[in-house]
């Protein structure tokens, strides 16, 4: 076609992808072009680093230094013993904490705490966003008031749950024996067990929402046409609700619950204002525990090592989820 | 006097994500270019390249000979028209038209005397203090118009500028540009991939596949002179018959018929045709060409009627044009045309193979 | 199967009520669930010391049982600690937004390396109790010598809440249409300028539902607020309520906690009023887009 097209038609040029290996002995000539390229790109990068410096030095400062300090610090003895001056013990105060006692049963608290508590909320957070995704006569209002538990601070509605599940005067021991649950009041916060169980209760309603909110917006992505062609294939919804919105929920539930864990697991204010950990360090968590290891008993030391081994089990569960949450297909990071 | 140039430009996003392999072109002062191509082969990364939001992997752009590549988009003096228009929400429409000056640090009397100047132009002068929200398609787009106008650029881009209006509207928005460009009398590229904007606006056609110019000819050309087999099919509707052909003794083979191969091409065992169904009519007694067939879809256009024809003794399908009220026996159809508007491409290579003897264009 | 299904169609309209029956149910148990424990702490702020200690309780108390007292014995004082908290929470949530956007921003729009490790840094980082931060903050805090210094509150709550500060704005300038920005590039604006000029305020709702979140975080936090700050008049409301909560085991003055709970609430609960749709959206951009 080359000859009988160019011949021809004279000034009209004819490019063709078959005149590109012709070109390629200019390569020579875009070498310049290619050192200026990175300039550009150069200047994009330096305004890039200018921008996201300020919140990676506040976020090094706040979150990396301390982690980093504890890892340090957990080498070192520094408590009242010796005079508040840090001396270096290798991994004493590891060894010391395979052996104590109270940090495994407070452990063992924080992990009854945590799973009883998420998984309830779990349970009820879908409940409540099955409710809210439905259509009804101030359905607006019932968000709003599903949020408020979620924006009220922990450590003040604490105290309005001592006073709920105060022995005397709390309004949960009247309402059961109004019931006939119960015949005298019964102690809440100084019984080892039902101190628990009102802690798991308060946690439970402060952080429904949350999971609510995040299960909502699942639901409301699940596209409607789905349900109508499985009603069609003659599913009754308690079916369509597992076999449909319950594995397409999976991702938005994993991220929850990852949340969740994290939060539940650090749980601090609502023990210190509600039980103080008591009855007899019943209720105590492994944050209660660092903080009076550090604040009551100022062993830094042994606090650092609380710390580095409260925050590899975090990381521990971070890597599982996310591992699971890749499995699902969704990625974290938002890159859909 | 500007040329805007195009030196083999290459844009690689991943290894195998290369929407512009290796272009170059280039485009004089009051000469308009469109790219034109199929979804996704790169018209737009080649626009954004020009104008410098995109960096090539290799290449060179220029201006008068000068390299842009290390440039600012800000800086390159070039005006573009997006499809979505981008016109920013929260400013009005003159603060959107004065922008690109403002941050120039053009005088303000200049500012004033080029907004009333353009907005008379393009007749948005009672519009000058809506927020773009507040206006019709037709309205922003002319905004955006004149946003390119009013900077006064030395190449003006567009990225499918028309095709978020309706068809009538499109109609004589395309007009107005046309005439609106002539009297710039700068370089414009354009994207597009409706060939009647292509035909009907530019000088200059690019026809683009899988980042690599397929043919550049004035829109005429690429018509009737299609550089391969992929034009051919992409631009003319209906599509151009292309059939595979076995060939025999010098001659394409279809079902009964031999029609003489083109110089060239007489060595070759396959080849394929090309004839655009406009090009087809009932055959008559001077027709050097004929084949007989049965007619087996019948598409009415109005002006038109689109027959699927199957020619006798073979199972491949030609589709003519012909007026509605040309009449034919039952199903029976004889269709004839001239030798000159056929034409041939390599089974191979799809490159087209020309007739020597067919009579060049004189337009 | 026909016969079956005959006698479902003609269920159909006793049907309905069944489920609307289940939903109200649903509706009503989600609001007591959510509203009563929160009304109760309002309700018995305005009860008398004698109905509050009435057994069995006083549900709906009338009007000789009814008083303003524990409100006044908290006094002007309290406003001390509102002042506090809302100090210290608008500066921090300002300083993150300010630090926040153009972070997000380079994490959303720009190129430098590495930004997918930043990214998912930024994510694990949202998942740290704040427990595990003090231990290494009190020690910068007595370094510096900054205890009893809004700074030494300023500086970590601006850093609790830049995570989900970065996150939400970053999905939002995501869903900007970039087609702005490069016409924006076009116009001549250098990226600082344009980050100011034009993204900015075009996702201002971004910004204001983030900064309604930082707030609400900032003034709810409790273990820096508790470490830090020992000075009483430099109190936050939630140090302060815990405060009056554990001044004596045994005779826990209900009525005034009860009312310190309301009055340090107050704005976050018009918040959540004013702003439900919004707050709804910042916690479904930081978690489930983030
Ligand atoms: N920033 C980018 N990163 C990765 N790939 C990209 C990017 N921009 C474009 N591409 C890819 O390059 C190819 C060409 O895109 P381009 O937008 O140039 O097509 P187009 O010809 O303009 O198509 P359309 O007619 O649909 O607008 C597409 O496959 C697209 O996915
Ligand atoms: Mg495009």
């Amino acid at each position: 076609m080359e000859d009988g097209g160019d011949g021809e038609d004279g000034g009209e040029q004819t490019t063709t992808n078959k005149q590109q290996p012709a070109n390629k002995n200019q390569q020579p000539t875009n070498q310049q072009p290619k050192m200026q390229k990175d300039a550009i790109r150069q200047r994009e990068q330096r305004t890039g680093w200018i921008l996201i410096t300020p919140a990676l030095l506040v976020l090094a400062l706040v979150f990396a230094y301390p982690i980093v300090r504890a890892f340090v610090l957990s080498l070192f003895t520094q408590n009242l013993g010796t005079e508040l001056e840090p001396v270096f013990s290798g991994f004493t105060n590891y060894v010391r904490l395979f052996g104590d006692g109270r940090f495994w049963q407070t452990f063992g608290q924080t992990a009854i705490f945590t799973i009883s508590s998420i998984l309830l909320e779990l349970v009820i957070g879908m409940v409540f966003a099955l409710v809210l995704n439905e259509t009804f006569r101030g359905r607006g209002l019932a968000r709003t008031a599903s949020l408020i538990p979620w924006a009220l601070p922990t450590a003040v509605m604490g105290l309005a749950w001592a006073w709920i599940f105060n022995d005397q005067y709390g309004v949960v021991n009247d309402l059961l024996s109004r019931v006939g649950f119960i015949e005298d009041p019964i102690t809440w916060l100084g019984d080892p067990v039902r101190a628990m169980i009102a802690l798991i209760f308060a946690d439970v309603w402060k952080t429904t929402p949350f999971i609510a909110i995040l299960l909502l917006a699942g639901l409301q992505s699940i596209p409607q046409d789905l349900y109508e062609a499985h009603k069609i294939d003659g599913a009754n919804p308690v079916q369509s609700f597992w076999s449909i919105t319950l594995p397409l929920l999976t991702p938005q539930m994993l991220i929850a619950l990852l949340f969740r864990f994290a939060q539940a697991f650090g749980i601090f204010d609502l023990i210190q204002v509600m039980t103080g950990g008591g009855p007899a360090g019943r209720t105590e968590m492994i944050s209660n525990y660092i903080y009076a290891t550090v604040r009551r008993y100022l062993d830094f030391g042994y606090g650092a090592a609380l710390v580095v081994v409260t925050f590899l089990i975090l990381i521990a569960a971070v890597a599982i989820t996310a591992f699971l949450l890749s499995k699902t297909r969704i990625n974290v990071t938002g890159e859909r | 006097m500007t040329t805007l140039q195009l030196e083999n430009l290459r844009k690689q996003f991943a290894p195998d994500v290369i929407p512009v392999k290796d272009i170059s072109l280039s485009v004089e002062d009051g000469e308009f270019l469109t790219l034109l191509g199929p979804s996704g082969c790169g018209k737009s990364t080649l626009l954004r390249l020009i104008a410098g939001l995109e960096q090539p992997t290799a290449g060179a752009v220029k201006i008068g000979g000068n390299v842009l590549n290390d440039i600012a988009p800000g800086d390159r003096n070039m005006a573009m028209v997006f499809q979505s228009y981008a016109l920013y929400p929260h400013m009005n429409v003159s603060e959107n038209i004065s922008t690109s000056l403002r941050l120039k640090n053009v005088p303000q009397e200049e500012i004033k005397r080029r907004i009333a100047n353009v907005s008379e132009k393009l007749g948005l002068g009672h519009l000058l203090n809506r927020k773009p929200s507040a206006l019709s398609g037709g309205q922003r787009q002319r905004v955006a118009l004149a946003r390119a106008l009013v900077r006064d650029p030395e190449v003006f881009l567009l990225d499918e500028p028309l095709s978020n209006l309706d068809a009538l509207l499109r109609e004589q928005v395309r007009q107005e540009l046309k005439e609106l460009f002539k009297s710039q009398n700068k370089p414009v590229v354009y994207v597009t991939h409706d060939q009647t904007e292509a035909m009907t606006l530019s000088s200059k056609v690019a026809v683009l596949l899988d980042g690599i110019i397929q043919q550049l000819d004035p829109p005429r050309r690429i018509y009737t002179h299609p550089a391969n087999k992929f034009v051919a099919g992409f631009v003319g509707s209906p599509q151009m018959n292309l059939l595979t052909l076995n060939c025999n003794q010098n001659k394409a083979i279809l079902g009964d018929y031999g029609f003489p191969l083109p110089q060239k091409g007489q060595s070759a065992k396959m080849i394929d045709m090309g004839l655009r169904p406009e090009d087809i009519h009932i055959a008559t007694p001077e027709d050097e060409l004929t084949v007989e067939g049965h007619v087996f879809l019948e598409e009415n256009f109005g002006r038109e009627v689109l027959l699927s024809v199957k020619v006798k003794g073979s199972d491949q399908t030609l589709r003519a044009l012909i007026p509605p009220d040309d009449e034919w026996d039952n199903e029976n159809i004889k269709l004839g045309w001239s030798h000159r508007q056929m034409h041939w491409f390599d089974a191979q290579s799809g490159e087209r193979i020309e007739a020597a003897d067919s009579p060049v264009l004189a337009s | 199967m026909a016969v079956a299904q005959q006698p479902q169609e003609q269920q159909t309209q006793s049907k309905i009520p069944t489920k609307r029956i289940i939903l109200w149910l649903g509706v009503i148990s989600l609001l007591v669930f959510c509203l009563a424990p929160a009304l109760w702490q309002l309700l018995t702020s305005f009860k008398t010391n004698d109905a509050i200690a009435t057994i069995p309780t006083i549900y709906f108390p009338n009007l000789s049982e009814l008083t303003f007292n524990h409100y006044i014995t908290l006094g002007w004082n309290f406003l001390r600690y509102v002042f506090n908290s809302a100090l210290v929470s608008v500066i921090s949530t300002v300083i993150c937004l300010g630090v926040g956007a153009p972070a997000a921003y380079t994490l959303a729009r720009l190129n430098i390396p590495g930004k997918q490790i930043i990214l998912s840094c930024v994510l694990v980082v949202s998942l740290f109790p704040y427990v595990l931060l003090f231990l290494g903050l009190l020690e910068l805090v007595k370094y510096f010598g900054l205890g009893n210094n809004y700074i030494s509150l300023i500086i970590p709550y601006t850093a609790i809440n830049l995570p989900l500060t970065i996150l939400v704005l970053r999905s939002f300038f995501l869903q900007l249409p970039k087609d702005l920005e490069d016409s924006a590039k076009i116009d001549g604006y250098r990226t600082v300028p344009m980050l100011l000029q034009i993204v900015l305020p075009l996702t201002l709702p971004a910004l204001v539902t983030t900064g309604m979140l930082a707030f609400i975080f900032a003034w709810n936090e409790f273990i820096f607020a508790l470490t830090f700050i020992t000075k009483d008049e430099m109190l936050t409301i939630p140090v302060k309520v815990a405060q009056i909560g554990g001044a004596s085991v045994y005779e826990i003055p209900y009525g005034p906690i009860a009312a310190a709970t309301v009055l340090g609430t107050i704005p976050l609960i018009l918040l959540v009023l004013f702003f439900q749709r919004r707050i709804v959206q910042g916690i479904t951009a930081g978690a489930v887009k983030g």
